[in-house]
């Protein structure tokens, strides 16, 4: 009897207090500890992305001594610029540089054309064919021919060895396709392109004049997406590029940072100590120049990249 | 053909939607039809399509090249047939099965490693209060992302580097000698997928964060009601809402296992490490385009499609079983 009655106050006080807590505000310890620990983990995930950039970057603002010593962790040591002079007086460094910023431009104005182009009218849905224009893009998702055959195709095309090379063969991305088109069929709707007709605006006109400047948020990602692809990009010019004055920054890049060659033939003993020092640290700096356009407007375009690749997601 | 949402658009247009609006009609008539309204449209099409059949397409074709001795004066149509001959040498030679095994471990590695980060991350970040501290853990995991594979790798190369590395100064402060972590095929694989988790694990995150910001909010708060912890809301609401995306994603990752990037497995080569770092990417390249073993080459190529294609496929049908929706329609 006496521990039934027990049992029964027992039950009533744990419903009182799982009432309580419910009405309470502030959250249960246990939560509260849990939440401490969430805080910890991503601090855990901040330091191990973090830690190799400071030190790359701490690294690139050092003195070539320090560097070569290893006396630098997080913060520069004896701060100096003189990596960063010793890349700008790099011939082939400026070159790659410049190389790079012209195949970015002009690549990502042919591949944002080109891509609208296919995208808009496989958006309309009164045109005709458009489903089997799509598989037949969505196709080429699945299946390539590889590298040698697309490789005799750039070679028959006369494009070996030139800068379209870098620009042509990767003009067109299906995943931007299928974000653009996917974009035009939800942001404009078919009312306007009928009010558009039956004011006698041909399709074109309708194109330039409505389609593109509503559809400007999604070609500034698309175009983004394109322009940091060709930034980053360096296995095209690996195979189909000979001529070092055509190698973007990339190709500079592998050749100075993994390849090491940094030429210049040896004089004296304590000159080339001191030219290894240096290119020790010109490497840190290097790779200080070559990210810091794309990490630059990262954070600006992060929220839209964001955006399109939910757009992307939604099925095409 | 990657969908990452279970919500399918109604394939073509509701019927009876809009009955004003004239329908395209299939069959000749109608593309005769459609071709006189947007004559436009299927002009501006043109540029973009000759693109495809000759840099998808032909490309396409030209993989008969795996069937035949290729001769460059010839050229590929010319050259003569020689059956499974170079499919007959690549399976025979002792270098197949290193290959195949280097690739699948590899990629299998990869995605068993960054996957269940990604969802970790996610949903860490899903659980604290949006402030310059989440924005901040956002914005700095994302971007590495952005920063070219070349990069990545030398930033790798030179953190581990036995010389000058901090990953070496600071396992002599415990007094372990320095470690030649690239000269030694052992370490590979932990480099190659480690610097890979380290670069995509933010970028991944935001897929998830996303399916969990469409997590109905009532549902937590009927949770909490009920006296759910946090933990217990993570586990039973939040993990079966990413649930679906997550199983696309997965599904998608091992179905791209043969198709794992030339670049990064590439750059981290070196003549010690060839044991484990040669993949089939890598191999093609040195074959088809050092070597100018073109048909060898295209064949290799081939067999990594065709088993890719196959995956894709057995995937999809996986995928359709579990979701209820393939990855394309």
């Amino acid at each position: 009897m006496t521990t039934l009655t027990e049992e029964r106050t027992t039950t009533g006080k744990k419903l009182e207090r799982r009432a309580a807590r419910a009405r309470r505000i502030r959250e249960p310890r246990t939560d509260r500890i849990f939440l401490f620990c969430i805080y910890l983990l991503l601090v855990v995930f901040l330091v191990v992305v973090l830690a190799p950039l400071l030190y790359i970057v701490a690294s690139s603002f050092s003195s070539p001594e320090a560097v070569s010593a290893g006396r630098v962790r997080f913060w520069p040591v004896d701060v100096s610029l003189r990596g960063y002079q010793a890349v700008f007086a790099n011939p082939q460094i400026i070159q790659g540089y410049l190389n790079s910023l012209f195949y970015t431009v002009v690549g990502t104005i042919v591949s944002v054309t080109m891509t609208i182009a296919i995208a808009y009218p496989l958006s309309r849905r009164t045109l005709v064919g458009r489903n089997v224009v799509m598989t037949l893009i969505l196709f080429t998702m699945l299946f390539t021919g590889g590298l040698v055959p697309t490789y005799l195709v750039v070679q028959s095309a006369g494009l070996l060895d030139t800068r379209w090379a870098l620009i042509i063969p990767q003009a067109i991305g299906v995943w931007q396709v299928i974000i653009a088109r996917t974009y035009f069929r939800t942001a404009i709707p078919d009312e306007l392109v009928e009010a558009s007709q039956l004011d006698g605006c041909g399709d074109l006109r309708f194109l330039w004049a409505v389609v593109i400047p509503l559809a400007k948020p999604m070609i500034a990602v698309v175009a983004l997406m394109y322009a940091i692809m060709q930034w980053n990009s360096y296995f095209d010019a690996l195979i189909y590029l000979k001529n070092p004055d055509l190698f973007p920054l990339q190709i500079v890049l592998r050749n100075i940072l993994i390849l090491n060659t940094t030429g210049g033939g040896a004089v004296d003993a304590s000159v080339v100590i001191q030219r290894q020092q240096l290119a020790d640290l010109l490497k840190y700096s290097l790779i200080v120049v070559a990210s810091v356009p794309v990490l630059l407007i990262y954070p600006f375009v992060a929220r839209y990249f964001t955006k399109g690749i939910l757009i992307g997601a939604v099925k095409g | 053909m990657a969908t990452l949402t279970t919500v399918r658009p109604p394939a073509g247009e509701t019927p009876g939607r809009r009955p004003r609006r004239r329908r395209e009609r299939p069959g000749i008539k109608g593309f005769r039809r459609s071709l006189a309204r947007h004559w436009t449209l299927y002009l501006l099409m043109v540029v973009p399509l000759i693109w495809f059949v000759v840099f998808k397409y032909i490309p396409m074709s030209n993989a008969v090249l795996a069937f035949k001795d290729y001769n460059v004066i010839k050229g590929i149509w010319g050259s003569p047939w020689v059956g499974w001959l170079n499919f007959d040498l690549f399976f025979h030679n002792p270098v197949f099965w290193t290959l195949v095994k280097n690739t699948f471990v590899l990629s299998l590695y990869t995605v068993a490693a960054s996957f269940p980060l990604a969802i970790v991350l996610a949903l860490a970040l899903n659980e604290i209060r949006t402030g310059l501290f989440k924005k901040t853990v956002q914005l700095v995991t994302y971007a590495p992302y952005f920063i070219s594979t070349v990069v990545v790798v030398s930033m790798t190369i030179l953190v581990l580097s036995p010389r000058l590395g901090i990953v070496n100064e600071g396992l002599g402060f415990f007094g372990v000698p320095a470690v030649d972590f690239l000269g030694n095929p052992d370490y590979f694989r932990h480099i190659y997928v480690w610097s890979d988790v380290w670069q995509t694990t933010g970028y991944s995150a935001v897929i998830y964060l996303a399916a969990l910001a469409g997590i109905d909010p009532a549902l937590h708060e009927a949770a909490r009601v009920d006296g759910a912890s946090r933990l217990r809301r993570i586990l039973h609401v939040d993990l079966p809402g990413i649930m679906p995306t997550a199983v696309i994603i997965l599904v998608l990752a091992v179905g791209n296992i043969m198709a794992i990037g030339f670049e990064k497995a590439f750059l981290l080569q070196n003549p010690l490490n060839l044991s484990e770092s040669e993949i089939i990417a890598t191999y093609v390249y040195k074959t088809g385009l050092l070597n100018a073993d073109f048909s060898m080459a295209t064949a290799v190529g081939l067999f990594n499609s065709v088993i890719n294609l196959a995956l894709l496929l057995i995937v999809n049908v996986i995928a359709k079983r579990i979701t209820g929706n393939g990855l394309w329609s």
